[in-house]
Order: structure tokens, then sequence, then C-alpha cells
């Protein structure tokens, strides 16, 4: 019994001190790389403030009305038309209008970041299995660390504002257009890509030809689900001064105000499937 | 038949599926068989020691069951396999490519302007209409789209789908969907056409008539042709020759005659057997010789049937002459399937050639009650088909055909 006590104590008497490396790590980059990381920081501050000030210049209604009319473009089925004009129009009234269009903004940015990222490395994991297998486990990571805790490293490097809520809504949606470009490009049926390679495509022809056309209905749905990820992350992105839908919730949350609460939280779901319903794939007709 | 060039060649190739695959190799010189190379090194012999060719312009089908290596053999040829050992002799220019060693260009030149092929799933691609899936081989090659504009429509009208030019392929019925894969095999000119079971995946009526339209198409076009089937009364209606496939050999190769009628073993025989011998045995292979015949003693008359109605004396170049049927000066008309057989007038004999289908034979026979005369090229007396050749074809105890008169291809 007193070995087994003692062997307790040499183990709990020498921390592992992955906590302070962690912390090293970050300092260090903070000491040597500050200039680079406010550089990011500013230019993508800007970018993001600019296109939602841009946007508020619009007046309200002509921006409604025209969010819909993209709508029925993309979709044209009279039922989500109405459904968007109506849910936006819901959203003004409720007094949201300048948050909705920051969230919109927030979300447009980090699933462009998330595609731009997502795709090749779902399109180099296909063609590699030994990528996959190494990324596969750093992918369940990212979905499953809680937020919160790349969170505080985020805001030592970035400060407080939108891009610290940016990167980790990146971080969160990343894993969709990475795991759904990979999936559809492995599912190209085998038939495809040898009539694609018997007609004598080089490998980026069976590529940009055969294989992402062929994936193109996964790629979607990958697209889908990281929109709706990265608006999953508006409240968090929130906490760390990204302004949107979230800071309303935030505040409700801190002073108990249901009212806010509420609408805020309702005005976040209208949006989502808003934002679903303009992505669906629309179905061929036979 | 010799003097015709080569296209293809397969000399002495073994094809192994497996990360050991040399190994397996020596093992198969050591002589083990497919199974225990299998268990040994976990690599699975689809080839082994095939060597067969198909000349410019003919049908060269590889037939077998399922497992047999055959569509492994085709897939050589374009490269989707790589051939463990051996070469795989490809006629470009006025050269020989051995597809086995060549670099990736040669085997992409070789892909895009000499070998196209047709699957068995059609391979069609989903979000392209007809015209661009059929233009898809000469978009890979950086045709123009004028220029590709216009031999889309020229392949397209060959394969009737012009109506649907804007469709997309599962809007096609199967049938049609393996239309557009011939149409964009066509398309690229190539002139080896590789063709893995593309009709097996259809309806019988519907393969029947498309194995129509390629026999018509490849009157026209001369294509070299490679066709992969399990069924050998298509392989016997399409093939110029047949390479019989049996657990990665190929056991039997020949011309569909020789198959027929001299099956190696009893797996080619019960191919064989299973076979339908109306549209394969030819009158060639059926006939009573002409030396077979009876004569009466002492003249030269001979009888062209067992009764004696029918007679005739030969002229010095072996040509009939003083034809007497049912007592008659007779006549002799040669055989065409616009002619109504049952009005004929009793003193006519129907006449044909060595390649005059049993099909034919049995209709003459069944409506005039007479046989079928057949005659050569200068208009010589060959032979005769009567009842008896008949039921002696459909038990395939051709005892005459094996005579050398049986004729060649």
């Amino acid at each position: 019994m007193e070995q087994l006590d003692k062997l307790e104590k040499t183990i709990t008497g020498h921390k592992i001190p992955i906590g302070q490396w962690s912390k090293a790590i970050i300092e260090w980059m903070t000491d040597n790389f500050e200039w680079l990381f406010d550089a990011i920081s500013s230019v993508m501050k800007s970018g993001i403030d600019g296109t939602a000030n841009g946007l508020l210049l619009v007046p309200p209604l002509v921006l409604l009305v025209m969010v819909a009319a993209v709508a029925h473009l993309l979709q044209r089925n009279w039922k989500i038309t109405l459904f968007v004009f109506l849910g936006l129009l819901f959203i003004l009234n409720l007094g949201l209008w300048k948050e909705m269009v920051q969230t919109l903004v927030l979300v447009l940015y980090a699933t462009l970041a998330s595609l731009m990222i997502g795709i090749p490395i779902g399109i180099l994991a296909a063609r590699r299995k030994t990528v996959w297998h190494a990324i596969a486990p750093v992918l369940d990571m990212m979905q499953t660390l809680p937020t919160f805790v790349y969170l505080v490293p985020m805001l030592a490097l970035f400060g407080l504002g939108v891009v610290p809520g940016l990167f980790a809504t990146v971080i969160f949606a990343v894993p969709a257009p990475i795991r759904l470009t990979y999936l559809g490009i492995s599912q190209v049926p085998v038939a495809l890509v040898e009539a694609g390679e018997s007609f004598g495509s080089t490998r980026s022809q069976l590529l940009f030809r055969v294989k992402l056309p062929a994936a193109l209905p996964t790629i979607m749905a990958g697209i889908t689900q990281c929109i709706m990820l990265s608006l999953s992350m508006v409240v968090i992105a929130a906490l760390v001064g990204a302004g949107g839908l979230g800071a309303p919730t935030v505040r409700a949350l801190a002073t108990g105000n249901i009212p806010l609460g509420t609408e805020a939280g309702l005005a976040i779901v209208i949006l989502a499937i808003a934002l679903d319903r303009l992505m669906k794939q629309r179905q061929v007709k036979k | 038949m010799s003097s015709a060039l080569t296209a293809v060649r397969f000399d002495h190739v073994d094809v192994v599926f497996g990360q050991r695959a040399q190994e397996a190799v020596g093992l198969l010189d050591q002589g083990a068989g497919r199974d225990s190379i299998l268990d040994k090194t976990d690599c699975l012999v689809a080839v082994h020691d095939a060597s067969v060719f198909v000349n410019e312009g003919e049908i060269l089908v590889l037939m077998g069951l399922s497992g047999s290596g055959k569509s492994s053999l085709l897939r050589c040829i374009n490269g989707l396999n790589r051939v463990t050992r051996g070469k795989v002799l490809v006629h470009d220019g006025n050269s020989q490519v051995d597809v086995a060693t060549c670099d990736p260009e040669t085997l992409r030149r070789l892909r895009r302007n000499r070998i196209s092929m047709v699957f068995q799933q059609f391979g069609l691609m989903p979000w392209l209409t007809v015209r661009d899936n059929i233009g898809f081989g000469l978009d890979i090659r950086g045709v123009g789209k004028a220029e590709r504009d216009r031999i889309v429509d020229e392949k397209i009208k060959l394969v009737r789908l012009d109506k649907f030019a804007d469709k997309f392929s599962h809007e096609l019925s199967g049938g049609m969907q393996q239309r557009v894969g011939l149409a964009r095999a066509f398309a690229t000119e190539a002139d080896i056409l590789l063709m893995d079971e593309p009709f097996s995946a259809l309806d019988p009526l519907i393969r029947e008539h498309l194995q129509d339209e390629l026999i018509e198409l490849q009157q026209k076009l001369k294509k070299t042709i490679v066709f992969v089937s399990h069924d050998l009364d298509e392989a016997l209606k399409i093939g110029t020759r047949i390479a019989i496939m049996e657990a990665g050999r190929v056991v039997q190769f020949g011309v569909p005659e020789e198959i027929i009628l001299n099956p190696v073993n009893d797996y080619v025989r019960q191919f064989v057997a299973s076979m339908n011998p109306l549209t394969v045995l030819k009158g060639g292979t059926l006939m009573r010789p002409v030396a077979d015949l009876a004569r009466e003693p002492g003249g030269n008359t001979i009888q062209l049937d067992r009764a004696g109605k029918c007679r005739c004396q030969l002229d010095n170049r072996g040509r009939p002459m003083n034809l007497i049927v049912n007592g008659k000066p007779g006549e002799l008309v040669p055989y065409s399937t616009e002619l109504n057989l049952s009005k004929l007038p009793d003193h006519v004999m129907i006449c044909g050639t060595e390649r005059t289908p049993m099909r034919a034979a049995v209709t003459v026979r069944s409506q005039t009650k007479r046989p079928l005369v057949l005659v050569g090229d200068d208009g010589e007396l060959l032979g005769v088909v009567g009842e008896h050749e008949i039921y002696r074809g459909m038990l395939r105890q051709s005892e005459y055909a094996r005579v050398d008169g049986a004729g060649p291809m």
C-alpha cells in the first residue's frame, strides 16, 4: 500500500508540463511574429467589416428583395423564395438586420476559407491514402476539441474581434468539405474513371473532367454542411467579439434577458433554414 | 489470311494481380497452379501464357466464363491492366508498340488516337448530354469545338440517336445508352475497338438487335475489334476468330467452325453443346460432298437426293448440267431470303454456297422438299445439304465436315 502511494506521488509530483509548453509556443509566436499576426488580423478585419458595412449601406428592403431574387434564380421554387423573403422580413422586423448581415458576412468568409483549404486537401487525400490516414484523426480532433480551448490562443494571437472568431469557425467547419470531397472523389465509379483513362486523359483531365464533376453532388453537400457548421459557431465567435447575431444571444445569457434571447435565437434559426434551402441541390427533372 | 496486317498480337502474356507478382510468375514457371499461388503469394493469376492475335478489320472474340481472364486480357491492350510478363504488340503506323513496356506518353497517344473502348456498364458521364458524351474522347484530345460538333453530328446519326442529342444518359434506355457508348468509341476514329461484354447488361432482344447493328456498322467501318463475351452464340455470330479462355489460359484459338467441330476439351465442348447450330453452321460444313453422292451404275449421272428424283451430270469443269427434277428438266435458282419457297414450281432446285447458313438449308428442305445444292465460285458442284445432313448437323456428328472440304472462313 505504502509503495503504491509512493508511486502515485512520484507520478503526480512529476507533472508533464504540457500546458506550459503550449503557453511557451504561443508566447514565442506572439513575441516573434506579432507583426505577422497583426497584419493578418487587420487585413482580414478590414475585409470582413468592409463587406458588412458595404451591404449595410444598401437599404434593407432593397437587399431583401435582391436576396430573394438570388434565391429564386438558384432554386426556381416559389416556396423557397417566399420563405427567404418572409424570413428576412421577420428579422428586419425584430430589429436584428445589422447583426444578421454581420453574421452572414462572417459565415460567407468562413465558408470560402474552408472551401479553399478543404477541397484541395480532400482531393489530395483521395489521391494518396497515406494523406487520408494522416489527417483523419486530426479532423476528428478539430471537431471534438472544445472550441474554447483553441479560442484562448486565438485571442492571444489576434486579439479581440472578428478575426479569432473567423479562425475558430474555420477550424470547426473545414473538416466537412475535406471529408466530403474525399468521400465524393473516392466514390466515383471505377467505370467512369476507366472510361476517362481509356480515352487518354492526363491526370489533371481525369480530375477536372471526370472525378470532380462526378463528385460534385457530394462536394455540394459538404459545402452546405460547412455553411451550417459555420453558422452554429456564431454564438461562440461572438464571445471573442465577432459581433453579429451571436452578440445579442451572449448578452441575453449574461443578463437573463429572455425576450432578446428568444428573438436572436429565432433569427439564427431562420437564417440557417434559409441558407440550407438556398444551397440545396436542385432536383434534376426527369 | 496471312497477308493481312496483324493489328494486335499477344505474345505469351501473363497478368498477375497483387504485390508479389514477380514471385508469382516464378511459381507459374515451376508449374504451380492458380490456387496454390494465391495461397502462397496472395496474388491472383488472371491470365497465363496467352498468345493470340487479331488482323486488321477482323473481330477477335475472347470468350469464357467469368473469372477466366478474358476481360483482364482485353484490358491489357489499352493499359487499363498492366502486363506482368510478355508482350502486347499494337500496330501503330509503320511500327509496332509494345503496350506492356511503352512509356506513359506513348500509351496516352495510343489511347487518344488508336484504341477506343466500349464498357459493359456503359461508363457514360451522367452530367454530360448524349452529344457531350460522344464528344468526350475528342474533348480530351483537345479537338476544337467546331470540328468536334461536326464529328459528333456524324456519329450520332450513325447510331440513330440524333433526336436524343440533348438528353442525359439516365433519360435513355440501356440499349440507347450503349449506342452512345459505341458512338463515343467511334468518334475518335480509332481503328482498334475494345468491347468488354458491351451487350451483357442488356435484355436478350435488345442484345440481338445491337449485335446486328454492330455487324452492319462493321461492314461499313472495317474496325479491328476485340470483343469479350461469355456467350458462344454471340461469339460465333460476330467473331472472325475466337479465343476460348479457361482459368486464365487460352485453351482454343481458331475460326468459329474449328471450335464447333473440334472442341479441344470438355470445357469448350460444354459451350458448344449449348450453342444454336442454325446460325453458326454453314453449308460447307454440313454438306455431303460431291464425291460421296450416289452415281447411277455405269453412267456419270449423279443423284442429288436419296430417292433419285433429282439428278444431274457434270460438265468438264464440274458444273452441273442436264438437271432432271421430278422427271422434268430442272432449273437452279440462287438462294435469297426474298424467294417465296413454298410457291416454287416443282422443277426448281435452290442453290447456295459454302457460306449459306444452316437455317437456310433447313428452310429450303422443309419448304421445297428438295435438298439445297451447293456450288462454288465458278458454278462447280460442291455437294448437297439434304435432310440427312441437317440431322447430322443438329447432332453435331458432322463427319463430312471434317474432310478438308469444310472450307476456311
